[in-house]
């Protein structure tokens, strides 16, 4: 059987990639700046998480409008739920194997 | 070097529980939102005691229709759209006051007010309101202000249990505590007033105590 800490998901290794995509699985879409209140983290530096995650295929980007301004959301995908409920059960399998 | 693994997943899971409960749940609400608005309440409600008094010698009398008043008489009217004036002021003054004290709440969380979760609450709330205002008004306009009371705290009632779903779960049972009252003030004729007094004022008070104490004391 395979350990419980290689079951862990690599990508979910960041702090702010892990913020994301909690975030993202309780709610239908947010914004740049709902994720931005919710995550201690600079523009950049969410930006960059958001574009490795979209990379991965775990959540998709919808550029929209609201009045003239721009208003992109992101949604979580199908893989992204899959891949991070397996993430959050292997970090459950760690605290509960080792006593 | 187990135990440190199993720290550090530990405190993984309640990051994560933390933000999906921050995302998707307005937890800034403040207790004293709660007892300002109810304070607020209280004074409107003796407000209006004191207008419902001036014009009958006992309001209780025409409450329970035991007296018979002309409704077409300008001094009725006018008592009626003074009524109005003093409830849109409350209400005013009340939501003025609640959202100060939340907005403190949150700057000191270093959360906003303008979030996700809130502008969901809001919206889940405004629903039943609006149609509470337009309830009220089409009943005012018939002459019907006897079940004003009831309108407001039933469909005050549904919007609290409406928008609980994106704030502190607690305000669902004040919610169901409004509309009870309102439903039971549809049959005790002549306690309008008062049952608007213990919905708007006392329970506001009371649930703001129980949140205060449970949430944001420490």
């Amino acid at each position: 059987m395979k350990k419980a800490i290689e079951q862990l998901n690599k990508l979910f290794d960041s702090r702010i990639r892990i913020g994301i995509m909690s975030a993202l699985i309780v709610n239908e879409s947010l914004n740049f700046n709902d994720l931005k209140g919710l995550i201690d983290v600079t523009d950049g530096n969410l930006a960059t998480h958001i574009k490795t995650l979209e990379e991965n295929n775990y959540i998709k980007v919808h550029k929209g409008f609201i009045g003239k301004k721009t208003n992109t959301t992101y949604t979580i995908t199908r893989a992204g739920e899959v891949a991070f409920k397996s993430h959050l059960k292997a970090l459950e399998k760690i605290i509960n194997d080792i006593n | 070097m187990q135990q440190e693994e199993k720290n550090i997943s530990l405190q993984t899971l309640k990051d994560i529980h933390g933000i999906m409960e921050r995302s998707s749940r307005f937890l800034s609400l403040s207790g004293w939102s709660g007892v300002w608005a109810g304070c607020t309440a209280l004074a409107g409600a003796l407000a209006a005691r004191a207008m419902l008094l001036q014009l009958h010698d006992s309001y209780r009398d025409y409450y329970h229709q035991t007296v018979s008043i002309d409704k077409t008489a300008p001094e009725y009217r006018q008592v009626v759209m003074n009524f109005v004036w003093l409830a849109l002021g409350v209400l005013f003054v009340a939501l003025a006051g609640g959202v100060y004290f939340t907005w403190k709440k949150a700057k000191k969380e270093g959360a906003t007010i303008w979030n996700n979760a809130s502008k969901k609450m809001v919206a889940e709330l405004l629903i039943p309101l609006l149609a509470g205002g337009v309830f009220a008004t089409a009943f005012l306009i018939e002459g019907l202000e006897l079940y004003i009371p009831a309108i407001c705290l039933a469909f005050y009632g549904l919007g609290l249990i409406n928008g609980s779903k994106y704030t502190r779960s607690d305000i669902k049972y004040l919610g169901m505590l409004e509309v009870a009252l309102g439903c039971v003030s549809l049959f005790v004729r002549g306690y309008g007033l008062l049952l608007w007094t213990i919905g708007f004022g006392i329970l506001h008070i009371l649930y703001g105590i129980i949140m205060w104490r449970k949430y944001d004391k420490a």
